[in-house]
């Protein structure tokens, strides 16, 4: 579902170990727009900010699933259920191509999944807020997806292999979670009076969280540049979010609801809409902990971990067995 | 940790009959009937496939990119394995 702009790239304590050769002829490829496979050459500093990015996006696919899986046993209608039940699903796909693609850097899953559990990597936060209402799943699936969505395109031509072919898998599936997000909107927002107003305050909580699902600020973000010269990252953290405001406002006025912004307004010199500041203290205390549901998710997630031992024990018992008896 | 992690296996998958198999990602498994199951379910949710292969990725032998340029020097200088090479008068026709 999605990436967020916490990427930070390594320390470069291992530079040492690297000629300025090999960095060169690295660099070289790079610009050539050749794409780096897993087993090829690259600096330690390069490794490292795709493990971090790759797997935190992972943990955001995996942890993405609560907030919508909240409302499986809720959806309005037989249809509505299946097709959240297929977008789950969805999302779960998601995390294991990105787990899959990260592996490919020499870190094992078990490790990953050790990191997140233990609070030491991060997932987006986006997914630390509360799914209220079934209005919000269609909220997430037209403004969380639809950010994912302008996020992960220009990550489709990142320079490493792997996470670009995943990327790709994974924008195909995402059109059709933001179209059905859109679909719950409009069908909302051509209802009730009542109906209407959920949608209304759907979109007023997930705006801004959405918004902050492009990462801090360009004069706040100081490690994009190594990104953008490397090719992980192909635009700015703000240029993206621009790009998003820019497609998702006529979308909100076509539904007939409004942005919760009162200086939005459109520039017709730029060609862009401008917007208030949006509040990073916010999004500082959501990523670091203190939103309202961090402590939720982690709990369910490390939950679901330990329910599930048994069953990884049980299978792994059975096919050793297998293996014995085929051998006898 | 690892240790006790299920065995890693490729996916490779044919999207229909006339096409070969492709490589598509990774999948954990217990064993060789949960890899393709997982494998299927992973990556054939939209009827991607028709055929699976998975292959335990310990068992894929594989050449080192640190030797590619050394690997694949002896297909380097052999132009003449091409049709380019030759030089055919243009009034020859159907050759």
């Amino acid at each position: 579902m999605y990436t967020q702009g916490l990427d930070q790239a390594g320390k470069s304590d291992a530079a040492g170990a690297e000629t300025k050769q090999q960095l060169e002829a690295f660099q070289a490829r790079i610009d050539t727009e050749e794409k780096i496979e897993a087993k090829d050459w690259m600096p330690e500093a390069y490794r490292r900010t795709l493990i971090r990015q790759i797997s935190q996006h992972a943990h955001s696919e995996i942890i993405g699933m609560q907030p919508e899986g909240n409302w499986l046993t809720r959806a309005p209608t037989l249809k509505r259920k299946a097709i959240l039940l297929a977008k789950v699903q969805d999302e779960a796909g998601h995390g294991l191509y990105l787990y899959s693609a990260a592996e490919t850097l020499g870190i094992s899953r078990d490790q990953m999944v050790a990191d997140l559990l233990s609070g030491k990597a991060k997932y987006s936060s986006i997914f630390n807020y509360p799914t209220l209402t079934w209005a919000d799943i269609g909220a997430i699936g037209w403004l969380v997806d639809g950010a994912a969505i302008m996020n992960q395109i220009p990550l489709c031509r990142c320079s490493y292999g792997p996470y670009s072919r995943a990327m790709i898998r994974i924008c195909k599936e995402e059109s059709f979670h933001q179209r059905q997000g859109y679909e719950i909107m409009l069908t909302l927002a051509r209802g009730t009076d009542e109906q209407k107003a959920m949608a209304q305050d759907a979109l007023n909580r997930f705006w801004w969280p959405s918004l902050m699902m492009f990462g801090p600020s360009d004069a706040a973000s100081k490690h994009s540049a190594q990104s953008m010269a490397w090719k992980i990252k192909r635009f700015s953290n703000d240029e993206l979010r621009q790009k998003f405001i820019d497609v998702t406002v006529p979308q909100a006025e076509y539904l007939g609801l409004t942005v919760p912004d009162d200086k939005l307004r459109f520039n017709e010199e730029t060609g862009h809409y401008e917007h208030s500041d949006i509040d990073w203290q916010e999004f500082f205390d959501v990523i670091s902990g203190n939103g309202p549901c961090n402590e939720q998710r982690m709990a369910k997630r490390r939950k679901a971990q330990d329910d599930g031992a048994w069953v990884r024990e049980a299978a792994k018992a059975y096919a050793a067995k297998k293996l014995a008896e085929e051998a006898a | 940790m690892s240790k006790h992690e299920w065995p890693l296996y490729e996916v490779f998958i044919r999207s229909k009959s006339g096409l070969s198999h492709r490589h598509a990602g990774s999948v954990h498994a217990a064993d060789d009937e949960m890899a393709l199951t997982n494998a299927r379910d992973t990556y054939t949710r939209r009827k991607e496939g028709v055929s699976i292969w998975v292959v335990r990725s310990d068992q894929i032998v594989a050449s080192d990119p640190a030797e590619t340029s050394a690997f694949f020097e002896p297909a380097e200088d052999k132009i003449y394995r091409h049709p380019t090479f030759y030089e055919i008068p243009d009034e020859v026709e159907n050759l």
